[in-house]
């Protein structure tokens, strides 16, 4: 009566348990580090009564200990400031796991059902998360600049095409079930395997022309279809605990690509198939002219200020220039002076980049504030360090009803006493926007690479 | 037949609910962490992969690869969460 089955089940429902508790715990920052523990006991669990029954351990074992090793020694290994394409690559290999698991199902189904349909979904959504979460990952880590533009707009006519494809397909193996035997798709195994070629090729188009600016809100969407990808891998395999804790992960990821997009005022068929350029009307010129600065003189204003903020963005990822920042940051609390950092929920190029950097230079969290508590008081702040941030301190946000990013709301710093704009060269930011803060009377441009320039100001404070 | 994939759905449904009222507020220094815990998470086809059949050179080759990606997923997901989480800890 109790067989190992019903003994699974029990035990995946213990790891349901712990899967929900640790998700909670992740979302509260004093017990985030416990969730993630308890959230892996969960993990340790469901896998240690599936090892129970299988069918091939010297196999299974195997390939468990590579991987185990492969991904601790990329975990151990990886430097902070590349975690956004770490969680980019792991995430694409969870989407290749489903992708493989559902072709290796469907080899063995003897019939075509309704099972053949939700693994063919299965096929699609692992196939466009591990190519899409590759594309990001070399996107994320540089190997791969700016697409070619015909690329940018030819690649929607492909994704187009790839779902069509997944219609055809699936209507195919639904006519099939009922016994018909459609004509407008080859045999099954040729029209099967052209399915596994469309649904990563699928991921390659869906990413590919997708901007730099946007990647928080593709990661999180990407981390999403991972766990669907993982549920339907469970409905074909019959798997409670696939089921359970793919949609529990289906549902945060979705739940942050919100968060994303809200924090941009942009909605999601905006941000994947519109893009910037074609919803921009205006990007007229600015009037008025850039103050550049030097050092020294930044020094001399920085030295007088009594209160500072520090509004960093994509520049201090790339110029790796946390440490000096957080030196700095000391240097003038020392100096009496009040120093907070300005984070944007879309700084850099994942969700909370900002703080992943910031906490690795030892920054406490507790000088960390959002834009809906900064702008309040902006205007009783003596100066404020935008440091490689652009789009998140564009005034035309709030001022420029015709601007592409009208709307989205901004660490309002043009409305504080100074602003001093780190900043390599006068290119615009990711949106191509142009932007009017760097124009303002209240605002100096001092421009570098950001870890330099830093470093300069920091030795000026200790001579 | 039928029922079983009902009652699977059935389960669908209810864990998606579930899930988007799990989190619904969190504060953004956790957006990273929680994206790359709920990341560990989906390598849960591990579970799956685990119970495949290796019949023949495709699917022994096939269930080998889908074990290996999800445990670098399962492994690499939690060890990375961990060590940024244990960064964040307060001073």
């Amino acid at each position: 009566m109790f067989s190992i089955g019903s003994f699974q089940e029990v035990a995946y429902i213990f790891s349901a348990i712990l899967f929900i508790y640790g998700l909670k715990m992740l979302s509260r920052e004093d017990s985030a580090p416990a969730g993630n523990l308890v959230s892996s006991i969960g993990m340790l669990l469901a896998v240690i009564v599936s090892l129970i029954e299988v069918v091939n351990p010297i196999l299974v074992l195997s390939a468990m200990l590579i991987g185990g090793l492969i991904g601790s020694l990329f975990a151990i290994r990886v430097k902070m400031t590349s975690i956004p394409e770490m969680v980019a690559l792991f995430n694409g290999f969870g989407g290749l796991s489903s992708y493989l698991l559902a072709w290796s199902e469907l080899q063995s189904l003897n019939s075509v059902n309704i099972i053949t349909l939700i693994g063919a979904l299965t096929i699609f959504i692992g196939g466009l998360t591990f190519s899409g979460s590759l594309i990001a990952f070399f996107k994320l880590s540089e190997y791969l600049k700016s697409t070619p533009s015909f690329l940018n707009s030819l690649s929607k006519y492909l994704l187009v095409i790839c779902l069509v494809y997944l219609g055809l397909f699936s209507s195919y193996i639904l006519l099939q079930s009922f016994g018909i035997s459609p004509s407008f798709l080859p045999n099954f195994e040729l029209s099967f395997f052209i399915f596994l070629v469309v649904s990563v090729f699928a991921g390659l188009v869906f990413v590919l022309p997708i901007g730099g600016g946007d990647m928080p809100v593709v990661i999180s969407l990407l981390n999403s279809l991972s766990g669907i990808a993982a549920a339907l891998a469970g409905i074909v395999l019959s798997n409670t605990a696939l089921i359970v804790a793919g949609c529990l992960v289906g549902a945060s990821g979705l739940v942050l690509t919100l968060i994303m997009a809200k924090s941009m005022n942009r909605d999601l068929y905006n941000i994947f198939f519109v893009g910037y350029k074609s919803s921009s009307s205006s990007r007229g010129e600015v009037d008025g002219e850039i103050r550049p600065i030097s050092s020294e003189d930044a020094y001399l204003i920085l030295e007088s200020a009594s209160s500072v903020l520090v509004v960093p963005g994509y520049g201090m990822a790339v110029a790796q220039a946390q440490h000096v920042v957080k030196e700095l940051g000391d240097l003038l609390q020392e100096n009496s002076c009040e120093v907070s950092f300005g984070i944007h929920p879309v700084a850099g190029r994942m969700p909370g980049h900002m703080n992943v950097l910031l906490a690795e230079a030892n920054v406490s969290y507790d000088d960390l504030f959002e834009p809906k508590d900064l702008n309040p008081k902006m205007s009783t702040i003596d100066v404020v360090l935008v440091i490689g941030a652009n789009d998140v301190v564009n005034p035309s946000a709030t001022e420029e009803p015709g601007s592409p990013i009208y709307g989205m709301p901004i660490l309002e710093v043009h409305k504080s006493k100074t602003v001093i704009v780190l900043k390599r060269s006068m290119s615009s930011g990711f949106a191509g926007v142009q932007n009017p803060l760097f124009f303002k009377e209240n605002s100096r441009m001092l421009f570098g690479d950001a870890k330099e320039t830093i470093s300069k100001l920091v030795s000026e404070f200790k001579d | 037949m039928m029922e079983i994939y009902l009652l699977l759905f059935f389960i669908l449904v209810l864990s998606i609910f579930l899930g988007l009222e799990l989190i619904s507020k969190i504060p953004s220094t956790l957006h990273t962490p929680l994206m790359s815990g709920a990341n560990a998470i989906s390598g849960i086809t591990l579970v799956g992969a685990l119970s495949l059949g290796t019949e023949g050179t495709l699917q022994t080759v096939l269930a080998f690869f889908a074990v290996l990606f999800a445990s670098i997923n399962v492994f690499g997901g939690y060890l990375v969460t961990n060590r940024m989480l244990r960064m964040f800890r307060k001073k």
